[in-house]
């Protein structure tokens, strides 16, 4: 079997879930399980504006990359994409798509939820929240439970 | 040497990336880190809890007592909030 390539893409614009699925399944008939994980921007109770993300250039399509990697040697994977987005986010949009293809859900589920794990904790992102009344938001914390999902990982 | 900083490291800083020569005796992130401190208001505000900085050389993750030297890049940023 060829080694499977992650798609991992950075970019502005926004995606269109059901066509990244076609993308990494089309033509195919060996995939049993397709996982997809969509993160969106919430509202945070009807005060904010907009979400600001930045990121580095270069090192969070290398990071991702990694991660998916990585997710593509402790699962059975028939693909793997993962897509961020940078830029000033809505609440209601996309901002993050994993999908994880393999012939078992199992697998599928794990994977994406790794993905996810490790791109919060490792992937150059920074989130900067604009609020609805004008006043500057402030830059989003790191959350602890956040580095705790990701360690859930580590070999015990 | 190459220095890069992210969302509120470079909002205190004031600048997004700089070029500087760094004196010999910086040996590692650490040292780095608290040499920029003394450099003006702006990096002590960045950089006053040295712990909750993360480090990038090269588009690399390091730690703190990683060494510098070959370094062309080195980023300082907080914790990542993305996903």
């Amino acid at each position: 079997m060829a080694p499977v390539a992650p798609f991992v893409r950075v970019q502005a614009e926004d995606f269109e879930l059901s066509a990244e699925v076609e993308r990494l399944a089309a033509g195919r008939s060996d995939i049993g399980a397709i996982v997809t994980f969509s993160g969106l921007c919430r509202d945070e109770g009807g005060t904010l504006s907009a979400l600001e993300l930045e990121h580095y250039p270069g090192m969070a399509e290398a990071e991702m990359t990694q991660i998916a990697n990585e997710a593509l040697v402790r699962w059975p994977l028939q693909g793997l994409s993962v897509i961020h987005r940078f830029g000033k986010i809505a609440p209601g949009e996309n901002i993050v798509l994993v999908i994880a293809a393999s012939s078992h859900r199992q697998a599928a589920f794990e994977a994406a939820s790794f993905v996810m794990d490790y791109l919060k904790s490792r992937a150059p992102f920074w989130k900067k929240e604009h609020l609805l009344d004008g006043s500057a938001g402030g830059w989003v914390d790191a959350r602890e439970s956040d580095d705790q999902a990701a360690a859930r990982w580590q070999p015990k | 040497m190459k220095l890069i900083y992210f969302a509120w490291v470079r909002e205190r800083i004031g600048k997004s990336e700089e070029d500087i020569d760094l004196p010999s005796s910086i040996r590692t992130v650490g040292d780095l880190l608290g040499w920029l401190k003394s450099r003006g208001e702006g990096y002590e505000q960045a950089l006053q809890v040295p712990q909750a900085i993360r480090v990038a050389i090269n588009q690399e993750h390091v730690q703190h007592n990683e060494p510098v030297a070959g370094a062309r890049e080195i980023a300082l940023f907080p914790p990542m909030t993305g996903g």
